[in-house]
């Protein structure tokens, strides 16, 4: 077991999606879907979150591409053409949710390539 | 549908992924490899609102002017290797953009080109029959009603499907110009019309929708935006993706070859969970694609195959999406560098908010904004993110409201800092920042029978 950012076993992919972000978090392995759709719940997601998202976490699975979705419902500051912030689309919402720190065990981050 | 002999293959290129994309994409596309179909998306949400203003003020504006300058670049190779090319660069005013296009043409002297408009779209000036009829147009986020906002809608837009831009291709058009459509029916169009897909080959409609979305954000399925960024070769010549289709709606996802990037799942998957609501539930005017349903598997080098794409019917209603004026915001930055630079930017800011309350003007926290660039703006709050003192900080301020006056006199206190602040403020080039409209977002349904897609073919 090792706590370590779950960078090491899943990649994303995030954007808008009205006046919050969608972030898809992709397994590195099947292990690694596994314990993510396990451990990376909606309720996971949206406390690590907090201080950018003000609304609800939503979580959508696709098992045939490892994917696990996640709508961060008001995380824009206002959405689209409203919002003053820096990252008013949510671009870098997937690297933010990578940082997230998990105690994932060995085996599992044994069965990504590279680990 | 089209009487010449149905090809194995049609290749599908998209070109542009947004409005803004370079025009290497398409440029390269024509150039460096075969190619049937070039699909260019110029359309973003708040697109439309700015149109319609172009438009009112020179009725000859209104779509996507860079399509014409492509148009002018790449021709003599589209003529040549009879590549069509499908763009929704119409905007709110497809035939100006025709007209325009239809020059070019002339001026390259080519003669009996077809040049195919798709509209119907546009409702702007329906919005009152059509709600008089019945339909609510609720805000399909928040429910609320149309009339909180009817009086300041800018613009109104049905996100029509794929059935017009094959019926334009039917009708033997090389260059298809569009206004509002769904991205992912540039791809499917072309589909129904080299196999003759129908409205009810649910299962083949959906695979098209899948194949639209992979490439609808160009190079982001084929090595851009990716995780594992160190992984990808020659980023800066990054091939646009093509789409290798079938008839019976299976495809590969591909690039031309020797350009950089790479195709892979991972690039593709990425792609694939991109803008992504329900993944069961992709709907289109077209139907409805399951994301969860199909296989991705590596077929050669740069080669992803999609395969058991399933789908269902279509829904009865068409997305609606219109633009509204939701008030004023002006945004600034200046540079301050260190020492202390975090220090002294947290003062700057704290200077800008009381001058202006000097002067009777103040800002609700909602309608207010403060970033210290460069001391963790993006990933505020993330355990593990947090810098050490940065080097410089780019101070960035902004407010918003419905006031343009208010909003406006923000401005004018952000640069005297560099005089009347602390040391080491910089970077204030650009003057002084000025109010610009907000323009709301309000998506909404429309039933399909009160839509009347139409296409028209003029020749050169």
């Amino acid at each position: 077991m090792t706590k370590t950012s779950i960078a090491a076993i899943a990649a994303a992919r995030s954007g808008d999606k009205g006046e919050g972000s969608n972030v898809g978090i992709l397994a590195r392995s099947d292990q690694a879907y596994a314990f993510l759709k396990q451990h990376l719940t909606a309720d996971v997601v949206r406390e690590h979150m907090h201080a950018i998202n003000n609304g609800g976490v939503k979580r959508f699975e696709a098992d045939n591409m490892r994917v696990l979705n996640f709508l961060l419902e008001d995380s824009l500051g206002g959405g689209g053409s409203a919002s003053l912030k820096t990252d008013a689309q949510g671009k870098t919402h997937g690297l933010a949710v990578l940082r997230l720190e998990l105690d994932i065990p060995d085996d599992v981050l044994r069965s990504v390539k590279g680990n | 549908m089209s009487a010449k002999t149905a090809k194995d293959k049609v290749l599908i290129a998209n070109g542009q992924g947004f409005w803004g994309d370079s025009i290497l994409g398409p440029v390269r596309l024509v150039n460096e490899g075969p190619l049937d179909y070039l699909t260019l998306d110029y359309l973003a949400e708040v697109t439309m609102s700015i149109m319609q203003k172009l438009k009112s003020r020179r009725p000859e504006m209104g779509y996507a002017t860079d399509f014409v300058t492509l148009i002018d670049r790449v021709l003599p190779q589209l003529v040549e290797k009879n590549i069509k090319v499908i763009a929704n660069a119409g905007g709110v005013n497809p035939h100006a953009c025709k007209d325009a296009v239809l020059e070019v043409i002339r001026k390259h002297g080519y003669e009996g080109i077809k040049v195919a408009v798709v509209e119907g779209d546009d409702i702007l000036g329906d919005i009152d029959e059509l709600m008089a009829q019945g339909q609510e147009f609720r805000n399909m986020d928040t429910g609320e009603p149309l009339p909180t906002v009817r009086d300041r809608v800018t613009s109104a837009n049905v996100y029509l499907g794929a059935f017009p831009i094959a019926e334009a291709l039917d009708q033997g058009a090389q260059i298809v110009i569009t206004g509002r459509g769904t991205d992912p029916g540039l791809v499917i169009g072309p589909l129904i019309h080299e196999f003759g897909w129908s409205q009810d080959d649910y299962d083949k409609i959906a695979a098209g929708t899948v194949a639209g979305h992979i490439v609808e954000c160009g190079a982001q399925c084929t090595g851009g935006n990716y995780t594992d960024w160190r992984e990808v070769k020659d980023m800066a010549r990054i091939g646009y993706p093509i789409i290798e289709a079938s008839a019976e709606g299976s495809f590969v996802v591909t690039k031309h070859e020797g350009t950089g990037g790479m195709v892979t799942v991972a690039s593709v998957t990425h792609q694939l969970a991109y803008e992504m609501g329900d993944p069961r539930n992709y709907i289109t005017p077209d139907g409805v694609a399951d994301f969860t349903s199909f296989t991705l598997e590596q077929d050669g080098p740069d080669r992803v195959r999609v395969t058991g794409v399933k789908g269902g019917p279509p829904t009865p209603t068409y997305k609606v999406s219109m633009s509204y004026e939701d008030g004023w915001k002006a945004t600034g930055q200046l540079t301050i560098s260190g020492p202390d630079a975090l220090e002294k930017a947290q003062l700057c800011a704290q200077i800008v908010w009381d001058r202006l309350a000097f002067d009777g003007f103040e800002y609700a926290d909602e309608e207010r904004m403060v970033e210290f660039v460069g001391a963790n703006v993006c990933h505020a709050g993330i355990d593990g993110s947090t810098a050490n003192e940065p080097s410089e900080v780019v101070l960035r301020m902004g407010v918003k409201g419905p006031d343009r006056d208010k909003v406006n006199r923000f401005g004018p206190e952000l640069v005297p800092l560099v005089t009347s602040g602390p040391p080491g403020v910089t970077g204030f080039a650009g003057g002084r920042p000025k109010a610009t409209e907000i323009i709301g977002y309000w998506p909404a349904l429309l039933s399909k029978e009160l839509v009347e897609p139409r296409v028209t073919v003029f020749t050169s």
